[in-house]
């Protein structure tokens, strides 16, 4: 580059310049498209209809995608060291009546809350058990376990929802208008750091990025992919008990499928590789937070939820492909 | 001749993963600053023997003497603890992790502080001292591995072993997934970490001329077992050669 062409404001080549670094800022933090993404979404409804960016609507966007949100950090973990989960939509269901029984049973609530995540653990630590010891695929075993926890919640509830109890500790646990999102957010914050500062988080990428040379390193993988297996297990039973308190209803038929489905489509497009070895918390949560948006300012606009469902599966289909254009770009060190 | 104190000794080493016997008695020493190599078909067992050697799988039978003591090891871990590090066949280099989280993978630096955090900026410039040590050059340390070379990716797992003070060197064909020019600075690496000579390495390969040329000693691994062992300065590439085509052949006329 010649003095002259440098030193001209917004020559070709400084322009191309800047367009360089945004380019290079945008593959190479994989969270940074999809928070843009977001930012055009929460201009263009606001613009489009008056009641978006108002206090209500903000604490039902975000009582919207916090359940997602805190399970796709779980599933982001997993998916990291080259699993998936299924099953963490029925254990959200699960969770919640495995509190009430037990605090029916005389214990005090937070026992119950405790109780219900000790479960919900133990629950990911044998599909994690099963697909580690055994070598089932996870797809398979969690497609398992999906319809046997559905199958044990059932069971225990008879198939009747159940009011939640009338406790001060309701507020923190998802009563409060912006207490779920609170969650949301401390948790992807919390993972976030787990995995980029901690051992934990590398190894984490190291066994999903490379299972065999983890293991010659050292690393003891299954220990990494159980230990992820119940985080993701966990989390989906407390998302659970956070929406039951929300809904102020305990109901067999919460979760499932659905927030599932949700919670890892928020990973995908935040940045997370179906393929292990990489992803990003924080873009998990931007990409739950633009899923619940684009469902909330379609719902104001009148559009209706089939073509939500359009939108959102080409949303996938779409940053798949750029998300798999940006690797390769990395890896040929060219960005 | 290298008359040091042998750092470490495989007495009727097999191993046999189900019906399938990978290798069947296979004896070897190393002495300290002492260079061995191992030649040998696909298949012939070398990566299985270097496995038993880090303590990744353990042998069916035989033993094992570092530094003459007797011992079994039961894990990577415990091998390393002895100073037995291996550059695998395959790195064990992850791909979408950086160069210097790859250099402390499984011995990471933590802060010091009361939450076990990475000391990433200790690592960044540790692993920047260690491949300066050895002359490995790299655009910087903060790539991902995936962008590196073939070469380039070798040199980093050797320098990892290195620097995580290695006596005893294994080197799984550190010379197969690259060129001419990149085989050369690989050699020349290996052969500065030989002039330091308190590090022993035992290098599997293929090449006849480039081993002789490089190790003290050379030993050819034929399904499963030693069918030669030499010092270089006595053996050529042409009766290595010759071994393989009578084995060969011997094997045709059984088969
Ligand atoms: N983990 C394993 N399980 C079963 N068989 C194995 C395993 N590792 C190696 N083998 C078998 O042992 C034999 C020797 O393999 P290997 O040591 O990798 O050979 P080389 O490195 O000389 O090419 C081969 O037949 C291979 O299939
Ligand atoms: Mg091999």
């Amino acid at each position: 580059m010649t003095s002259r062409s440098a030193a001209q404001p917004g020559s070709a080549s400084t322009r191309s310049h800047w367009h360089h670094i945004l380019l290079r800022f945008i593959v190479r933090a994989p969270e940074a498209s999809i928070a843009v993404v977001g930012i055009i979404l929460l201009v263009a409804f606001e613009v489009l209809s008056p009641n978006f960016l108002t206090n209500a609507n903000l604490s039902t966007v975000s009582q919207f995608f916090s359940p997602w949100a805190i399970i796709a950090s779980g599933e982001i973990m997993l998916l990291i060291c080259g699993e998936v989960d299924l099953s963490v939509g029925q254990v959200f269901a699960f969770a919640p009546f495995v509190m009430h029984f037990t605090a029916a049973a005389g214990l005090p609530l937070f026992a119950g809350v405790v109780v219900a995540l000790l479960v919900s653990g133990l629950l990911g630590l044998a599909i994690g058990f099963i697909t580690v010891f055994f070598g089932v695929a996870s797809f398979i075993t969690t497609l398992g376990a999906m319809l046997l926890i559905n199958g044990l919640t059932l069971t225990l509830s008879g198939g009747f929802p159940i009011d939640t109890p009338n406790t001060p500790l309701a507020a923190i646990l998802g009563g409060w208008n912006y207490s779920e999102v609170f969650w949301a957010a401390f948790i992807a914050l919390a993972l976030h750091l787990v995995l980029r500062n901690t051992r934990w988080g590398l190894h984490t990428i190291a066994v999903g990025g490379n299972p065999t040379g983890a293991a010659e390193a050292g690393i003891h993988t299954a220990r990494i992919k159980m230990g992820n297996f119940v985080l993701c297990s966990v989390l989906g039973g407390f998302a659970g008990i956070l929406n039951a308190f929300h809904v102020t209803s305990i109901d067999p038929n919460a979760g499932g499928a659905n927030v599932m489905f949700l919670a890892i489509a928020s990973a995908v497009i935040g940045g997370t590789s179906l393929l292990g070895g990489s992803g990003t918390i924080l873009g998990g949560f931007i990409g739950a937070a633009v899923l619940g948006i684009l469902q909330d300012g379609f719902t104001l606009l009148g559009i209706n939820a089939f073509t939500f469902d359009i939108i959102t599966g080409a949303a996938i289909l779409i940053t798949m492909i750029t998300n798999v254009q940006f690797a390769k770009l990395r890896l040929r060190n060219r960005i | 001749m290298n008359t040091n104190p042998l750092t470490l000794e495989a007495h009727n080493i097999s191993k046999n993963f189900g019906n399938i016997q990978a290798i069947r008695d296979i004896s070897l020493t190393l002495a300290r600053g002492e260079m061995l190599g191992i030649l040998g078909d696909n298949g012939a067992g070398k990566s299985t023997l270097m496995k038993i050697l880090t303590g990744y799988h353990q042998q069916t039978s035989g033993e094992l003497l570092v530094n003459g003591t007797k011992v079994m090891l039961s894990s990577v871990d415990h091998a390393r603890s002895f100073g037995i590090e291996c550059v695998y066949q395959d790195l064990a280099m992850i791909n979408t992790l950086s160069v210097y989280h790859n250099m402390f993978l499984n011995r990471e630096i933590l802060r010091r502080g009361p939450l076990p955090l990475l000391d990433h900026r200790a690592m960044r410039k540790k692993a920047e001292a260690a491949l300066e040590d050895i002359g490995v050059n790299i655009p910087s340390v903060d790539v991902e591995v995936g962008a590196l070379s073939g070469g380039q990716r070798q040199a980093v797992a050797i320098a990892r072993a290195v620097a995580s003070q290695a006596k005893i060197l294994l080197l799984d064909e550190p010379l197969a997934a690259m060129g001419a020019r990149e085989a050369a600075l690989i050699i020349a690496l290996i052969e500065r970490l030989k002039a330091r000579g308190d590090v022993s390495m035992i290098m599997i390969a293929h090449n006849y001329a480039q081993t002789l040329d490089v190790a003290d000693r050379v030993m050819m691994i034929q399904r499963g077992t030693c069918t030669f062992e030499g010092r270089s300065a006595e053996t050529s590439a042409a009766e290595l050669f010759d071994i393989v085509r009578r084995e060969y052949q011997a094997n045709r006329v059984q088969g």
